[in-house]
């Protein structure tokens, strides 16, 4: 553990450099592949932050997300912004945006110009619909992933009826999702004294 | 001053817009064709169709194309800073005072009572994923880019960049729509 800390401090130096191109990298692939806006490209964020370059732990990056949800604005941007500001301050919060961003903005830009003067735009639509299933394979395993690691946190019975109850408030009644997390917020805050289920 | 309609145009739907990017785009159609008359309804509809088309967050690709038509580059810069600032620094401001807390068993309820929230509204954007793709490019389509997509991601564990260039490959090739 210790030459551990010992070898990331020497390597601190100049992995800067390397910091910022990964942040580049990743935030730029999100970018590119994230059909469908940016609640489409959720899986993705999970994919580099979590997976890829280890920045943040599953529960971490669930935080986040949730704490997004009850915030408004692009939630793309906000996830981007964050996780940058974690890794490497106000300048990797500028590269994570600037990486998810730009790219995609200019592409906007120059393609409108040429495929406005060409209306038929009936491949480039099939292209995006042909991604759509497969980010609502990303979405389902991730829905997965959460259930399960909700059942090992609070216990299988208590997650089954959280899950019931967040789908009656969410789905059925149509409340706002950033007032439900705000109410879990508030909730788990001021009333449970101690820890909830197992660690 | 039209960097300041612009301002205005974009900071407004950023900080109303609950529910990500595309939760935004009546507000800032509102904003865009009602008040300030930048575009009628159809141009409006013609880049938010391309928009969608192409990858990327759609609120900041919106707002950087408008922008840009309105007040060139730095139009395209302020529209960005509109959308995208507000909403970041009360992120950041919110995540770091929790991050501070991490430790006390509170704030730790937070990450585990909040967890079936998230499985929840992820599970209901898988539906809307699946049923937008049912819309669009039928149910024989759909059911066989989902299973074929779910035996290459997570049982060949192949990396989603090249699952989604495959099927934007296929996309092209075989014209679903």
């Amino acid at each position: 553990m210790v030459s551990a800390r010992k070898a990331e401090k020497k390597r601190r130096g100049h992995s800067r450099l390397k910091t910022n191109k990964d942040l580049f990298l990743a935030f730029f692939r999100v970018g590119l592949l994230g059909f469908g806006g940016g609640p489409a490209a959720i899986p993705l964020f999970h994919r580099e932050a979590v997976t890829n370059y280890k920045w943040m732990t599953e529960d971490e990056f669930g935080d986040t997300l949730a704490l997004g949800n009850t915030m408004p604005g692009p939630i793309a941007t906000k996830m981007a912004g964050y996780i940058g500001y974690r890794v490497n301050g106000m300048v990797g919060c500028l590269i994570a945006l600037a990486a998810s961003v730009i790219p995609t903005v200019v592409m906007m830009i120059v393609l409108l110009g040429v495929l406005q003067k060409y209306k038929d735009l009936e491949w480039v639509n099939s292209m995006s619909a042909a991604v759509v299933p497969v980010v609502g394979v990303m979405l389902a395993v991730m829905t997965w992933d959460f259930f399960q690691k909700s059942g090992k946190s609070l216990g299988i019975g208590r997650a089954i009826l959280f899950t019931a109850i967040a789908i009656v408030l969410l789905e059925l009644l149509n409340i706002h999702p950033a007032i439900v997390i705000l109410g879990v917020l508030i909730l788990s805050l001021t009333t449970f004294k101690k820890g909830v289920g197992s660690k | 001053m039209i960097y300041w309609s612009i301002f205005l145009a974009f900071f407004i739907p950023g900080i109303l817009g609950y529910g990500g990017g595309p939760a935004s785009i009546p507000l800032v159609e509102k904003e865009v064709v009602d008040r300030y008359g930048w575009m009628t309804t159809q141009e409006f509809g013609e880049v938010l169709a391309l928009g969608n088309a192409l990858p990327g967050p759609i609120a900041t690709k919106m707002a950087g194309y408008i922008g840009y038509m309105e007040g060139g580059i730095l139009g395209s810069i302020v529209a960005l800073f509109a959308s995208v600032a507000p909403s970041l620094i009360l992120m950041v401001l919110l995540m770091v005072t929790l991050l501070k807390y991490k430790d006390s068993p509170k704030v730790k309820n937070i990450t585990k009572l909040v967890r079936p929230v998230i499985a929840v509204l992820l599970g209901a954007m898988t539906l809307q994923f699946f049923m937008t793709s049912v819309d669009t490019s039928g149910t024989v389509q759909t059911v066989i880019l989902i299973i074929v997509s779910y035996w290459l991601l997570e049982i060949r564990k192949i990396h989603p960049a090249f699952v989604i260039l495959l099927a934007l490959a296929y996309g092209a090739i075989s014209g679903i729509v």
